[in-house]
Formats: C-alpha cells, sequence, structure tokens
C-alpha cells in the first residue's frame, strides 16, 4: 500500500494501445459481463427466434405478415384466440368475486375469522392449476359430487366443467389469491386519517367506500387483477387437462408437438402470447405508476376497523366458509382421490386405501429425483444471479446495469411455453458435445428454462433484501479495512441471508410444479420432472388415483417451501429491526 | 496511539453537474478535536466522507500524517468513522462487530480478544459482550460504534453527527464522554455537525462551512466574536446586522446607519464595511435617551427564564435584545419607546 503508482517494468501491447481499446475490468465487469451472455443466449435470442419465425416464410424464408393473415383466417385459431380472451376475462371476474368480500371483511372489520381467511386463502397458490383439475371434475364435473347430489334432491345439472366454465373455475379458484394480496394490502395501506378527513368533512358510507377507499385500493386491485388475466392467457397445463384445446396455449403446443418444429403456426401464437403479457404489464404498470399510495404515516394505524352486529357475523362466516368450502375443494378432491380406491359416477370413493401411494413410488421415484436435481439448479442459479445482479444494479455505476435488470425481469413477460418453443428452435441444431444429442433435448435445458422462468422473483427477492442493508454497514467495514470483496462476503451476504434463502425456496418449490415450459422440453420420460409425471399418470383413468397421491406430493413440497420462506423472512425482519438506525 | 495531523489542500468535488466542494483548504493539527459546522448541504459530511474515502474520488490532496491518501481505498486508509446510524452490524454480536476490524488487521485472536475487551471497557460496555445490536438502546449502540472504531487504532477518528440520533438528556452527556475518551486517547478527531452548541463546547477548533467552501476556522470562541464574514455572523449565535457605512470625523470613527443614526465605534478601532454587527447580549434597553443611543419601538417580548427577549424596530432594521430578567424589575411593553444604547466595544464591522 505505500505505492499505489507503480509503473509496470514490462509495457505490454495492451499499454500501448488506447484506453477504450482495453478497458480495465473488475471482477464485477467480468461477472456483468458473463450474467448479459448468459440471458442473452438462453432469454433474448430464444424468443427474438420465436418472433423472427412467426414473420417468415417458412419456404423461402423471406419475412412476411402472411402468418398471420393465415392465422387469423383459420376459424379454429379465431375461436381459440376469442375463448382464450373469454376464459382470461371471465376468471378475472370469478376471481374478483371470490376475493372482494374476502379481502373486504378482513380489512375492515374485527373479524375472528380473519386469520382463517388469511392463512387459508393463499392455499390455491401452493397447487398448480392442472393437479385440481382432475380432482375439480370428480365434484364439480356433471357425474361429480356436486350434481350427483343436485340431481338426487333438485333433479337439476348445473354445467361446472363443461368446456370453457372448467377451466374458468379451475383458473380463478387457483388464481384469485393474487387479487386477494394486492387487493388487502392496498385496503390496508390506506391510513385511517384519510378516511377520517373524509367523514370529518361530512362523507360517510358507500359514498365514502367510492370516492375515498376504492379509488386509494385501486392501483393494488388492477395489479392483481392483470396478473391473473395473463397467468390464465398463458397457462396450458390445465385446458390440456381438461381436455379443452381450442385455446391458444394448447394449440401452441399440439402444433409444434404434433406437426414439428417448422409449423408456423405455434410461432404466430407465441409472438400473441408475449403481445398480450406485455400489454398487460404495462397495463398494469400505468395504473400503478406515480399512484405508489403508501400513505401510512407515522403513527398511523391502517384502516378503522368496525364490530360485526351479531347477524351481519352469522352473514360474514358463511361467506368465508362457502368460499373457503369452494377454494379448497380442489385439495380436499385430491386428498380424496389418492386415498380412494375407485371413484366414479358416485359422491365420495368407494373405499380408501394406500394403494395409491405405494403405486406412486414405484412408478415416480425418477420423476421426483428428476425435479429435486432441475428445482434445485435452477433456484440455486437464481439466487446467485439473482444476488449478483442485485449487487451490480444497486450498488455499482457499471455501464448497463440497469439493461441486466430489465433484461432479467423481462422473462415475466414470456409465457413457458413461448421460452419452451424458443428453446426447441433455437438449440435442436446445436450438438452437446460428449453426450451426442442435440441441446434441446438434453436434460440439462429444462433446468435452465426453469431457472429463466424463476429468475425474475429470486431478482425481486434478492433486491429487496440488498435494499434492507444500509449502505454505511458496508462502508463502515471498508472503513476497518475490509476490501470490497471482503465487505461482499462478511456483511453484504450474511445480511442479505433470509431474502436469498427466501428466494431460493420460493423458486425452488414453484419450479418443481412448473409445466408449461417442461412439456415441451422432455424428450424422453427418463428425464421428466413431477409435474410431467403428473399430467401423464392423469392421462389414464387407472393411473388418476397415482397421480392424485404424486399430486399430494408436490402441494406438500410447495407448501413446506411457502412456509419455510415466510418464517425465514419473519425471522430476519425482528433480527434487523433495530440493528441499524436510520 | 499515532497522532497524525490532517492537511487538505485545494480539495474539489462535484456530484455530477453540482459542485459540492469548491476548494477546500484545512490544517488539523495532531490530537486536535475539530469540529465541521455547517447547515445542511453545506459540504460538511461530503468532506468527512472524502477524508474516509467514500463517494467520488475528489481532486486535490488530502494529506493524513503527511501521506496523500486521495487515491487510496478507503480500506487501505488507517481512518476511523463513526456512522450517524451507528451501523453496527445486525448479524454479529457486540464481540464480533468490535473484533471485525481487528480481524480484518490479521491480529491473533489473543490479541483481539484482549483488545476488544479493552475497548468495551473504556466506554463502560464490557458486560453486553454477547448481545445482539437490536438488544441494545440507542445510547449503547453508539458506544459499541465508538469502541469498534477506537480498537482499530485509527490515526483519525472521523464522527458523523453521532448524536443527532440521541434523545436530547443523553445528547449532553454523550457530548461529555466522547471529549472525555478524544482527551484520554488524544486522537486527532473531527466531528461533523449542524449544532453549533455541540461544536462549540467540545472542538478545540472548527470551520465553519457553507456551499462546499469554509467560510471560517477557528477557536469557538474567536468564530463568535469575531466572525468574517455575515454567514459565520448569522450562523453561530443571533446577530443583529445593521447598514450603512463608517465614517471619520476628527479622528473619532463612527458608524452611521442607512437611517442617519450614528453609533460611536470604540477609540483606536480601524474598521471598514457596510454591515455592523451587534449580539442581542450586548444591547442595553432604556427609557431616556442618551449619547450613542438608538431610538426605537417595541415590537414584541418574549419571557425566557432567565432572559427577556425583545424585537426592537430601530436603525432600519428589526433588532433582537436579550436583557437578563430579576425578579421584581419592570418589562418594557410591546409599542413603547425605547432606547438603545450598544456596547460597539463587541461590535463586528463587515
Amino acid at each position: 500500500m505505500s505505492n499505489t503508482h507503480e509503473t509496470p517494468v514490462a509495457t505490454g501491447l495492451a499499454e500501448r494501445m488506447p484506453g477504450w481499446l482495453f478497458p480495465r475490468l473488475s471482477g464485477l465487469h467480468i461477472v456483468a459481463l458473463f450474467i448479459a451472455l448468459l440471458l442473452t443466449g438462453l432469454l433474448l435470442i430464444p424468443v427474438a427466434q420465436v418472433i423472427f419465425v412467426a414473420f417468415q416464410n417458412p419456404a423461402t424464408g423471406a419475412l412476411t405478415l402472411q402468418n398471420f393473415v393465415d392465422f387469423f383466417g383459420t376459424s379454429l385459431f379465431r375461436e381459440s384466440f376469442w375463448n382464450s380472451f373469454y376464459v382470461s376475462a371471465m376468471s378475472v371476474v370469478v376471481a374478483t368475486a371470490i376475493a372482494l368480500p374476502l379481502a373486504y371483511i378482513t380489512t375492515r372489520f374485527h373479524f375472528s375469522g380473519s386469520i382463517l381467511i388469511q392463512s387459508l386463502g393463499f392455499i390455491p397458490l401452493i397447487m398448480p392449476p392442472f393437479v385440481g383439475a382432475v380432482a375439480m371434475q370428480l365434484i364439480f364435473g356433471r357425474n361429480g359430487t356436486v350434481n350427483l347430489l343436485l340431481g338426487e334432491r333438485f333433479g337439476i345439472n348445473i354445467p361446472f366443467m363443461e368446456g370453457l366454465n372448467g377451466v374458468i373455475l379451475v383458473q380463478s379458484i387457483h388464481y384469485f389469491p393474487f387479487i386477494l394480496i394486492n387487493l388487502s394490502a392496498s385496503l390496508r395501506n390506506i391510513d385511517r386519517s384519510m378516511e377520517e378527513a373524509a367523514q370529518n368533512l361530512g362523507s360517510s358510507g358507500m359514498r365514502l367506500f367510492r370516492k375515498i377507499v376504492f379509488p386509494l385500493a385501486m392501483p393494488g386491485y388492477v395489479a392483481g387483477a392483470a396478473l391473473v388475466f395473463i397467468k390464465v392467457f398463458d397457462d396450458l397445463g390445465t385446458p390440456l387437462l381438461l381436455n379443452v384445446n381450442n385455446m391458444l396455449a394448447p394449440q401452441a403446443y399440439l402444433r409444434i408437438s404434433g406437426v414439428g418444429i417448422s409449423d408456423p403456426m405455434g410461432y404466430v401464437i407465441s409472438v400473441i402470447l408475449v403481445a398480450f403479457s406485455i400489454l398487460s404489464l404495462w397495463a398494469s404498470f400505468l395504473v400503478m405508476r406515480g399512484k405508489d399510495y403508501a400513505t401510512v404515516q407515522k403513527g398511523g394505524g391502517g384502516m378503522a376497523k368496525r364490530d360485526l352486529k351479531p347477524a351481519e357475523k352469522v352473514a360474514a362466516y358463511g361467506v368465508v366458509i362457502f368460499i373457503l368450502l369452494v377454494v379448497l375443494s380442489p385439495h380436499i378432491g385430491l386428498a380424496l382421490l389418492s386415498f380412494g380406491t375407485i371413484w366414479s359416477f358416485a359422491p365420495l370413493p368407494d373405499a380408501y386405501t394406500l394403494q395409491n401411494y405405494v403405486t406412486m413410488w414405484a412408478g415416480s421415484k425418477t420423476f421426483i429425483v428428476n425435479t429435486v436435481l432441475y428445482a434445485g439448479i435452477a433456484a440455486t442459479l437464481d439466487v446467485i444471479l439473482g444476488t449478483a445482479i442485485a449487487y451490480i444494479v444497486i450498488r455499482t455505476k457499471i455501464f448497463g446495469r440497469k439493461g441486466l435488470d430489465y433484461l432479467a425481469t423481462a422473462a415475466l413477460a414470456v409465457p413457458g411455453v413461448v421460452l419452451g418453443i424458443g428453446y426447441l428452435r433455437t438449440f435442436h441444431a446445436i450438438d452437446v458435445p460428449l453426450i451426442g444429442k442435440p441441446l434441446a433435448s438434453w436434460w440439462v435445458i429444462i433446468a435452465m428454462a426453469l431457472m429463466i422462468r424463476r429468475l425474475p422473483y429470486a431478482l425481486r427477492a434478492c433486491m429487496a433484501a440488498l435494499q434492507q442493508v444500509s449502505l454505511a454497514l458496508e462502508e463502515a467495514a471498508e472503513s476497518l479495512g475490509a476490501t470490497k470483496r471482503r465487505t461482499i462476503q462478511k456483511v453484504v451476504v450474511p445480511l442479505m441471508t433470509g431474502g436469498i434463502l427466501a428466494g431460493f425456496v420460493t423458486s425452488f418449490a414453484t419450479a418443481a410444479v412448473e409445466l408449461s415450459a417442461t412439456i415441451m422440453l422432455v424428450s424422453s420420460n427418463n428425464d421428466a420432472p413431477l409435474a410431467y409425471g403428473i399430467y401423464l399418470f392423469m392421462q389414464t383413468p387407472s393411473g388418476r388415483g397415482a397421480g392424485a397421491a404424486l399430486g399430494i406430493v408436490a402441494v406438500i413440497v410447495v407448501a413446506i417451501g411457502t412456509i419455510a420462506s415466510q418464517i425465514i423472512i419473519e425471522r430476519d425482519k425482528k433480527l434487523k429491526a433495530s440493528g441499524d438506525v436510520q | 496511539m499515532k497522532k497524525a495531523g490532517i492537511t487538505i489542500k485545494d480539495l474539489h468535488l462535484s456530484f455530477g453537474p453540482t459542485e459540492v466542494l469548491k476548494g477546500v483548504n484545512l490544517d488539523i493539527k495532531p490530537g486536535e478535536f475539530f469540529a465541521f459546522l455547517g447547515p445542511s448541504g453545506s459540504g460538511k459530511s461530503t468532506l468527512l466522507r472524502s477524508i474516509a474515502g467514500f463517494g467520488p474520488r475528489p481532486k486535490g490532496s488530502i494529506l493524513i500524517g503527511g501521506k496523500d491518501v486521495v487515491a487510496l481505498d478507503p480500506w487501505k486508509r488507517n481512518v476511523g468513522m463513526v456512522f450517524q446510524s451507528y451501523a453496527l452490524w445486525p448479524h454479529m454480536s457486540v464481540r464480533d462487530n468490535v473484533a471485525f476490524g481487528l480481524r480484518e488487521r490479521r491480529i491473533p485472536a489473543a490479541d483481539i480478544a484482549t483488545k476488544v475487551q479493552e475497548g468495551l471497557e473504556l466506554v463502560g460496555l464490557a458486560h453486553l459482550a454477547d448481545r445482539m445490536p437490536n438488544q441494545l438502546s440507542g445510547g449503547q449502540q453508539q458506544r459499541v460504534a465508538l469502541a469498534r472504531t477506537v480498537v482499530t487504532e485509527p490515526e483519525v477518528l472521523l464522527l458523523d453527527e453521532p448524536l443527532s440520533n440521541l434523545d436530547a438528556s443523553l445528547r449532553v452527556q454523550m457530548r461529555r464522554e466522547l471529549l472525555r475518551l478524544q482527551r484520554k486517547l488524544g486522537l486527532t478527531t473531527i466531528f461533523v455537525t449542524h449544532d453549533q452548541e455541540e461544536a462549540n463546547t467540545t472542538s478545540d477548533r472548527m470551520a465553519v462551512l457553507d456551499g462546499g467552501v469554509i467560510q471560517q476556522i477557528g477557536t469557538p470562541q474567536e468564530l463568535y466574536d469575531t466572525p468574517a464574514n455575515l454567514f459565520v455572523a448569522n450562523f453561530l449565535g443571533t446577530a443583529n446586522i445593521l447598514e450603512g457605512k463608517v465614517e471619520t470625523e476628527g479622528g473619532q470613527a463612527r458608524f452611521r446607519t442607512t437611517t442617519g443614526d450614528t453609533l460611536a465605534l470604540p477609540e483606536g478601532k480601524t474598521a471598514s464595511g457596510t454591515n455592523i454587527v451587534l449580539r442581542p447580549q450586548n444591547i442595553t434597553l432604556q427609557r431616556d435617551p442618551g449619547a450613542n443611543a438608538l431610538a426605537g419601538q417595541v415590537l414584541h417580548r418574549e419571557f425566557l427564564g432567565g432572559q427577556i427577549r425583545y424585537l426592537i424596530k430601530a436603525g432600519g432594521a428589526e433588532i433582537v435584545v436579550d436583557q437578563s430578567h430579576r425578579a421584581g424589575r419592570d418589562w418594557f411593553e410591546p409599542g413603547m419607546a425605547v432606547h438603545l444604547l450598544a456596547n460597539t466595544d463587541s461590535a463586528v464591522v463587515l
């Protein structure tokens, strides 16, 4: 440290060239460059490839709009397009109908059932929607429990699960928590004084709700609704399992897997899916922009809650219990199915057994091992990349750092089907050395797809974790003699551990049940993960019991993951509560 | 411990297009307790952070113990900094926090244990070594932060608004303790604050900063009694400033205000300037006119306990006058005509 301006004795070629040709790269620069290359190869190029092929004449390779003309000229595709749109919009409506009363009751009243809603309300998210679809058919289908009972008593049959209705029901039950979470959060964040100020000025009742509470909660609702819309629009597994093929995502899958990867229709559908994703993310961004009503001031205590009258209490419990029963029906159905012997044309299974679990275990060890492997690789890489990107974006001035953030986050707008198609198209011509098969059909590519799909979520978790580490904590370490690298190692990463771990667990749990990208990329049953295994089991009536048992395993995996990440986050919050006064 | 002096020469620093430090020159003697005083945005924290090596690299030089450190990374400067937020690492115990800098210096474990113990004893917290930071009160966190810094035996101790997160009574106590500690260790110390009372009571000398420029350097008393410019006069304590000019008649200098009133300046005092600075306690109020007295009218009166503060319209300005209060003494009522007798011995013409 005595002399930092030492002139190197040997002046190499690099020294004599202009400085911009050989920029001095720090370790972080190299990491940033590597991440940029990785994301370009695994996200940008495959998606660009899909979009490019959609505008290309399959025979000549010339740029054309003919594929889109053909697409809208085919009645099946027009119908699929309309169906996807209709199902998504209706799912938002039904999901709102489920979420609104729950959010309203928990945030506005002293209601002892609130804790029930808060915990049980999130349960749908821990089950992949396609897993619940089969169970839902047994309960709400034409010959399911509900309709059998209705037929017996009243002689009526309600087509809950017929065609598109089934998809809407399954999806809205599965995705309503997105609206519930966002809506409750914005309702809870409205400062009591906002409401009291309005009351003080003479407003009350519905008028107060319409003029003050609703507008303040609107951004949260729209964000949730946009998320539900796009999730449903992109989803492949549910319509596929319910055998509803006249929708966009199943059509894309069927064209690519049936007709082949040179058929342009799959690509056209992909472009439409991506366009809608971007559109709905953009719409929710526009609504949210400048309306981040962080209105809870110091001392403010959220919204005023009032007590329910006895009659209201009964009604509230009635509504909540009814909704929760509907919401939990896929889980109940799945559990019954997994423990049942034969369940057909009867309100409940004929008898109960553990045989399905034995069959499942014998037939799906590979699925489980594969899942742990793929999801483990994906989640590990996600948190490593997430931590690195978060540090580069927040703490350094490296050129183009924002670009890294945008690129990683752009994966949000890429539906799984599209990423799968992109990988097939881009990597089928690249052979893996030593393995002797195309990269597109090597199992590692499945893990890569999962990694890219979960990266945006892991990145958000890491960024949030890093933002909580005050800069002074790093500077304190540096002024006590720790270098940048040591500071990251001893202070930054340990303080981020909670967030990183939570990000890992969430990524792992959700990657473990992801179907839409993997279904395109699984080249042999030996490479298949758990979600694909459930899909295979569910294809045959005799395999349904074992499939349900595997589904239960999936639910438990995701549940443990979710609970674990919650515990980690809570514990972390407590630790940091007063360590650094800001 | 080593005592090092600090010499700062022509230091410039910009955040993008905004120039935050505009040519700072400063000499701090070894072992001195020095304060940077200034309003927010004056550049005082930026200057302190430059000495520690944080933020963009400034132009100019910073010599610590004769060695230029401008190009050195923070971890290569032997400069201890105590942060405004204390910046204790919440994932480490008090002991580990204090040991951190020693471990980074690769000191043998046995020595570390001794030094940590000594450091914690110095601040009276040896019994809390195994606590986590979030189990400590604000004052205790502050002491840990201090111990963590001094155990590494820095050449210079930097304190960034160290008292601002404490409540008022603790602040006075901590202020004395800081001074006691500094005297004991003999460390060259720089203390950044926007609170003149803190600067006045602790520092040997201080620098008043404004707009990225040092306005004046000196002991607290020098700065108060002989401010170099209107900013310093106004920033330290309350100052009444009357505009006008200096006239000399028969060897006697007088200050004539813009309203035509005159104030005789003491004999032998040569002064030039267009403003005269009068401190509130150097003016007396009387009912009758007199030589060298300004006529005015009471606008407002505040009872402050030991003192009564009057706002008087006189000499083309509103003048603050403090009169000490004694029981039974008459007050001047708002609206009354009064005469101000200024003690020009202590007045400064700028």
